[in-house]
């Protein structure tokens, strides 16, 4: 279609101020001063083997990954059946039990940090690791509702009922037909949930004790004390990172599951 | 589905939502509702106390404003994302969406570098020799906002395109073909029609910014609190763990209030568009 000239340059401006504070950061990763400059005066990849020898950002990334990933695991095993029994059963108040499933996104984030911390970890003394990977499962069941929901809805349970009486039993045909039927809803509701709980900062401000501390946490307690281009490379791999998942997702799912 | 099946489906989900979201609220926030000689003695003195009710309007004017400027920037950019052909669609999709797969300190942290004193923009201006000594953009709710937008823009965008492309190129055309400017067909046919989206989108926009801990903790310090910083800084820094669940409470409230209060007015607004979107 023909398109206005005056709508071309204002999104052409939108996205220069989306990409250009991104772009900045990519190019001070490679400054060699230790001040954070731009343009930059000589190349450099000192800091991102500074980066790499930094113990705190090591440990912290591995205890990120491993929240997320139990955490969002943790979710599919809760949310999934939920979801199905939402969708298939004719049980009274399926509208008022999905808000209740989605009610962790009307919670802050720091209130829940907050209450879980005064609860879990104060009151009743449980681990912070229990405490940090309860507020991230809170963070991740709401996407498998909404996602793995969204797409049992426009599944044809048809094929359900044929499997049935062909003699396929409950159970076995969950399995074997409608699970695999889902499998993009629940890639991307994987997807989604993961990347939202190892981003996630207000939820894990609170829960985090000797040893226990997330990713995104310890870099933002590391910019607070230091300013020079460790960061910006940090910042650089992980937007490699978030590069190749977009582009496997891109592949395999398409790149729209991800605006979900 | 047998409902005793269904009854064993849900209900795990819903006890560790009640032990572990409802229990904890409940624990630390109804204390503080009953606290003082008359309940909410403590939510009243909140908002009678100057520093407080400051933070409070700060962070509700910071909300505004960026609902408002991610409005104005998205709208017409998901309008024009949803009119690409579809290989540029995916690609200007696809780098809407990559902000927001990014780490929120990340995106934080680039305004750092721009607006810090010997950001990008100081050092450009001393250089130029507009200015002497560098301005103070950084740390003040300047900051805030413009990172709020810079964060919450992608949503925006990708929430409404959403919306947008299931708007066929028909419309545009009937409406063209009837004698509209592109202009008014938008106004009054396009914009309409992807009410509901924009609504939802403007929802998390301001529940977020209202919300959000990250970006005024890392652009606004320590002087230029938010309510979310305030909660953090109340409990960890002063160990006032009463005055943090008022704060919470209050959060909790306002959300429900901006959600609530959207809805009514997206149900009130022209209800052609949920016929259709």
């Amino acid at each position: 279609m023909r398109k206005n000239k005056l709508l071309t340059i204002f999104t052409i401006v939108v996205f220069a101020f989306l990409m250009i504070p991104l772009f900045i950061i990519t190019v001070t990763a490679f400054g060699k001063g230790t001040a954070i400059t731009f343009p930059i005066k000589s190349f450099s990849l000192k800091w991102f083997y500074n980066v790499l020898t930094l113990d705190s950002f090591k440990t912290s990334f591995l205890t990120s990954l491993e929240v997320a990933l139990l955490a969002t695991f943790i979710a599919l095993l809760v949310g999934v059946p939920a979801a199905y029994a939402l969708a298939r059963s004719g049980i009274k108040g399926r509208q008022l039990i999905k808000s209740i499933f989605l009610s962790p996104t009307i919670v802050p984030g720091i209130v829940v940090g907050f209450a879980l911390y005064q609860f879990i970890i104060l009151t009743l003394k449980i681990p912070v690791f229990a405490g940090l990977l309860v507020g991230h499962f809170l963070i991740t069941l709401p996407y498998v509702i909404r996602i793995v929901g969204s797409s049992l809805e426009q599944f044809d349970f048809s094929i359900e009922e044929a499997a049935w009486s062909l003699g396929s039993g409950k159970v076995k045909t969950f399995f074997q037909i409608v699970l695999p039927n889902i499998t993009s809803g629940l890639s991307a509701a994987f997807m989604l949930a993961f990347i939202n709980s190892f981003n996630n900062i207000p939820v894990s401000m609170f829960l985090s004790g000797p040893g226990v501390s997330t990713f995104p946490a310890s870099l933002m307690n590391y910019i607070e004390y230091n300013y020079n281009p460790s960061v910006s490379a940090v910042s650089v791999l992980l937007m490699l990172c978030t590069v190749i998942i977009m582009v496997i997702v891109d592949k395999t799912l398409g790149i729209a599951s991800l605006a979900k | 589905m047998k409902k005793r099946y269904a009854f064993l489906m849900i209900v795990p989900g819903l006890v560790i939502l009640f032990v572990c979201l409802a229990m904890p609220l409940l624990k630390v926030i109804m204390p503080t509702v009953f606290a003082g000689s008359y309940p909410f003695h403590s939510y009243i003195r909140f908002f009678q106390d100057e520093y407080y009710l400051g933070i409070f309007i700060r962070t509700l004017k910071i909300a505004v404003i960026t609902t408002i400027i991610c409005g104005i920037l998205g709208v017409p950019t998901a309008y024009f994302i949803s009119r690409c052909n579809k290989k540029l669609r995916g690609i200007l999709l696809a780098v809407s969406i990559f902000p927001l797969m990014t780490n929120s300190v990340i995106r934080s942290f680039a305004w750092i570098n721009i607006l810090g004193s010997n950001g990008i923009v100081n050092t450009f201006f001393m250089n130029m020799g507009i200015i002497k000594t560098p301005l103070k953009l950084l740390y003040t709710d300047f900051s805030i906002t413009i990172g709020s937008i810079y964060l919450f823009l992608p949503l925006m965008i990708v929430t409404v395109c959403g919306v947008m492309e299931n708007i066929g190129d028909d419309m545009m055309e009937a409406a063209l073909s009837l004698g509209a400017n592109r202009i008014l067909a938008f106004v009054k046919i396009i914009f309409p029609l992807s009410l509901p989206g924009i609504i939802v989108g403007e929802i998390l926009v301001f529940t977020g910014t209202l919300t959000a801990y990250t970006t005024p903790q890392l652009l606004g310090g320590n002087r230029n609190l938010v309510m979310a910083t305030l909660i953090y800084q109340r409990a960890m820094s002063l160990s006032d763990w009463k005055g943090a669940a008022v704060i919470s409470l209050i959060m909790i409230l306002v959300t429900v209030c901006v959600i609530k209060a959207f809805n009514t007015l997206a149900d009130k607004l022209d209800k052609r568009g949920e016929n259709h979107a």
